[in-house]
């Protein structure tokens, strides 16, 4: 055979294999979604989403999980979003290459690959023993917010990096000090993509089990949290719930479906937000 | 920014001024026991609105540690304490007081689909051990023992391994599933399966025997009568060998919401509710005495 | 204001913010320190060379406790390796179509699908082993259950996709032009430059996502915690249930008092897994530190 033939023979043969990568991973995730969608929906009524659990669950709602997944997830941002936020100014605005700078986002790159268990143990020690919050919705978000720290200090720097420097520079030569500089010239138009971006963190945080295990996630209460002390029912820990360690889950294998429904829902709706969020930002900067 | 500043101030503020209201009683503990608990809860709540009782699974060793480590009110336990538990508890100033609220017959399940009838409990035991690793050492069924059964944390495992097991290691090919409704699932698909189940966990929702389980008759010695643990008159009599109470402890005499639950538990509105749920009353003979004396 | 009193200000400020720069390289540090001080008193009763070399984990047996590490170690070796032989070649194909024969329209959409795919949460993940890839697998090689390495393999090879597929994207993007043009210019087509160029030329970041991709596999809990079949035995073969290290921390963590050996045991098992994520995220880093040095 000719060389050129066989070259384009081998191309359209690679070019299919990487097709077929392709396919395989968006049918992967179509069908996840049709998996959850078709056998969830059944669940889903005002009743579900509105009414607490009833029957040993087996009937009623979920509205309590809801509730606690929003609640832990407030809290979860009240630390992680402004430290991160923070962290990220002083690496983009104050910092300078050295070794400590080095270090720092080392750290940041390696907080992130930490297991989501191990940064239960720390909670555990920290949060439920040490500072004695005990299990709670407090201890739970905490431990949440320690994990989300370096995704919001990243994307917190991206949008900083995003600021042209003219911005910076004009204020100081107008006579502003570095403070001022940031917070006139910087941080307006930084703040929305930083919140933005760390919106991706937080539904990370709303999806997540092992961090809420053992700092405070409770299967069944009778009442929601009244206070940063209680304990807490939510999505993803009732969804294990369900599927694993309930009494009847073949039963409650629709009610399952519904709660995994809701839960990407939830942590979808947010990604989705923020995305549109970030076009619509990028559009007005542009 | 400032908006958002002040937003954070103010969800802060109301979340943390929120009042406390009445001290929740919690209970931990048992999965063999958390539907039971969860619905004697659920009824008594409705008869006395106000008394905050919030159930937890996790295992009876989980509701153990609840105790010692003073995260909880009750402990669900479906085995006796260890005496390393007790003395753990002892140094800690924790007094354990046990309440048998229920008497279960735990249940050795196979694949309906499996031939056997009647397992003697050394046969049990030797499958669980590991030893016998095929159906066709007690039958014609030549399939591989396919072993499901519970965690550590378990008070399943742990009486299992002390009354069938005689105290020695499990296989370590068991299947260690979360919780008895996962054994179940397990056992419904797997034809060469075997498992250990409360027997409240055998029936569905029309208190039928649930489809696609058999449950294998147990007999004491080999040739002997062997019994079912849906069997009331076994279990009673002891001769359904595996037999055990279902207990809950607190810490010390019972207060308060605590104590009067237990109350109506082991009252007769709340072992009808046990009946109900598959599992057998406490009976009028020593669980009963046991109990009035703790409750002084 | 005086400039003495604004620059006193500035500093504070400028302070301020250093505190939170450093916040992370503090936590990283409180984390390992925790980890190695609860984790020590573990081996004032446990041998290292048990901890590490003995297959058996048993640390409530009745007979003996055993706390041997090497049969989870080997399980959670087994399914990152399973993951990564789906994942590797999947996610650089994907990363290859779309920096190298997608239409960009096709790009704008999938970019999206794929950010969808790793925004599914890992419960979500493990819920659909259980109830979907479970029972194929079972189906398919006629076994009783499908929750196994094998289940865990696939579900950690979605999880772990999207990482490599966009750190692997951005590595063959960032190949200069010139590499390209050159190689089409002396008269090779796209896929030989793709696969002689580009990717060669790549090679660093690939190998940094595909580190990265392991870190996610071995560092997941929830999803090998329900589809695994956590059986404690030394993994043999896929089509066996084996127990993770990570789900063994999440099965025991509940259920141990504080303060015994065996919670300090499962505290080593944290380190154990800190120190391996930790060192794979290092290699990561060092490649794609090489790597840009080398491209200025």
């Amino acid at each position: 055979m000719k060389p050129a033939a066989r070259k384009k023979i081998v191309q359209v043969i690679g070019f299919l294999a990487l097709r077929t990568a392709m396919v395989l991973v968006v049918a992967v995730l179509l069908l996840f979604l049709y998996d959850i969608g078709s056998k969830g929906h059944g669940a889903i009524t005002w009743e579900f989403l509105s009414k607490a659990p009833r029957k040993g669950m087996t009937a009623g709602g979920i509205f309590p999980a809801i509730f606690g997944t929003f609640l832990v997830t407030v809290i979860t941002a009240l630390l992680s979003v402004p430290l991160g936020m923070s962290a990220a100014i002083y690496l983009n605005e104050y910092a300078r290459q050295t070794r400590l700078t080095r270090l720092i986002r080392l750290s940041i790159r390696n907080l992130s690959g930490v297991p989501s268990i191990v940064y239960g143990l720390f909670g555990v020690i920290l949060f439920v023993n040490v500072m004695r919050f005990g299990t709670s919705v407090l201890s739970a978000g905490l431990t949440l917010g320690l994990m989300t720290l370096p995704w919001t200090i990243t994307a917190s720097e991206e949008a900083l990096k995003t600021v042209p420097n003219s911005y910076r520079e004009g204020a100081l030569a107008l006579g502003a000090t570095k403070w001022q500089s940031i917070r006139t010239n910087v941080l307006p138009y930084a703040v929305p993509g930083m919140l933005t971006g760390t919106v991706l963190g937080l539904a990370r945080a709303a999806g997540e089990t092992a961090p809420i295990l053992f700092t405070g996630a409770a299967f069944f209460l009778p009442f929601l949290p009244r206070s940063l002390s209680d304990q807490f029912m939510a999505l993803p820990y009732h969804l294990y719930i369900m599927a694993t360690q309930h009494h009847a889950i073949l039963q409650v294998r629709p009610l399952a479906y519904g709660t995994a429904l809701v839960l990407i829902v939830f942590v979808l709706g947010m990604n989705m937000t923020a995305v549109i969020l970030r076009y619509r930002l990028r559009r007005k900067q542009r | 920014m400032k908006k958002i500043a002040l937003i954070a101030l103010a969800s802060l503020t109301l979340l943390g001024g929120l009042l406390l209201g009445a001290k929740m009683v919690q209970i931990k503990g048992s999965d063999t026991m958390v539907n039971l608990v969860q619905i004697l809860a659920e009824e008594y709540m409705g008869k006395n609105p106000g008394a905050p009782i919030a159930v937890l699974g996790g295992g009876s060793g989980t509701g153990i540690t609840g105790l010692i480590n003073q995260t909880c009110d009750i402990a669900n336990t479906s085995r006796e304490w260890k005496p390393k538990e007790i003395d753990q508890a002892w140094e800690k100033g924790v007094t354990p007081r046990n309440f048998v609220v229920a008497v279960d017959g735990l249940s050795i399940v196979v694949n309906e689909k499996n031939p056997v009838e009647q397992l003697t409990m050394a046969q049990v035991g030797a499958m669980y051990r590991g030893e016998i690793k095929n159906w066709k050492a007690v039958s014609e069924f030549q399939k591989p023992v396919s072993l499901y059964g519970r965690q550590s944390n378990s008070g399943t495992y742990v009486f299992m391994q002390e009354f069938v097991l005689g105290n020695k290691n499990y296989s370590t090919d068991m299947k260690e599933m979360n919780g008895n409704a996962q054994i179940i699932e397990g056992i419904i698909q797997d034809e060469g399966a075997v498992g250990y189940v409360g027997v409240g966990y055998l029936y569905d929702e029309t208190h039928h025997v649930r489809k696609g389980l058999k449950v294998v008759k147990i007999s004491k010695e080999p040739g002997g009568t062997g019994y079912v643990p849906t069997d009331k008159a076994a279990v009673d009599s002891g001769s359904y060998p595996i037999a055990r109470p279902l207990y809950m402890s607190t810490n010390g005499k019972p207060k308060g919401v605590a104590a009067e639950f237990l109350q109506w538990i082991v009252g007769p509105e709340g072992q009808a509710v046990v009946e109900r749920e598959g599992f057998f009353a406490v009976g009028e003979g020593k669980y009963k005495a046991a109990n009035d004396k703790n409750f002084k | 204001m005086t400039k003495r009193r604004r620059d006193v200000q500035e500093a504070a400020i400028r302070a301020f913010f250093f505190t939170c720069g450093i916040l992370a390289v503090l936590v990283l540090l409180g984390i390992f320190l925790t980890l190695v001080a609860t984790s020590f008193p573990a081996f004032r009763q446990i041998k290292l060379s048990e901890f590490f070399l003995s297959t058996q984990w048993d640390p409530t047996s009745p007979e003996k406790a055993e706390y041997g590490l090497l049969s989870m170690i080997a399980s959670t070796l087994m399914v990152t390796a399973g993951a990564l032989i789906l994942a590797v070649p999947i996610g650089i194909g994907v990363a290859a179509y779309l920096s190298d024969v997608a239409h960009w329209r096709v790009r704008e959409v999938l970019k999206p699908v794929i950010e969808i795919l790793a925004g599914i949460p890992s419960v979500v993940v493990g819920f659909l082993g259980i109830v979907l890839f479970g029972p194929a697998i079972a189906k398919v090689f006629h076994v009783g259950n499908g929750l196994n390495a094998l289940n865990g393999s696939i579900l950690l090879a979605v999880m772990a996709l999207p990482t490599i597929i966009s750190i692997s994207e951005d590595s063959l993007n960032a190949v200069p032009r010139a590499y390209s043009e050159a190689s089409l210019a002396l008269g090779a087509s796209r896929w030989q430059t793709l696969v002689r160029v580009k990717l060669p030329a790549g090679l660093s970041g690939i190998i940094a996502a595909v580190m990265l991709g392991m870190g996610r596999a071995i560092g997941e809990t929830m999803t090998v915690l329900m589809a695994t079949g956590n059986a404690r035995s030394f993994p043999h073969g896929f089509l066996t249930a084996v127990r993770t290290m990570t789900a063994n921390v999440a099965i025991e963590l509940g259920e141990v008092p504080y303060d015994t050996t065996h919670y300090y045991a499962l505290f080593a098992i944290g380190l154990v897994l800190f120190v391996m994520t930790f060192a794979v995220n290092l290699v990561a880093d060092v490649v794609l530190h090489k790597y840009q040095e080398r491209e200025q």
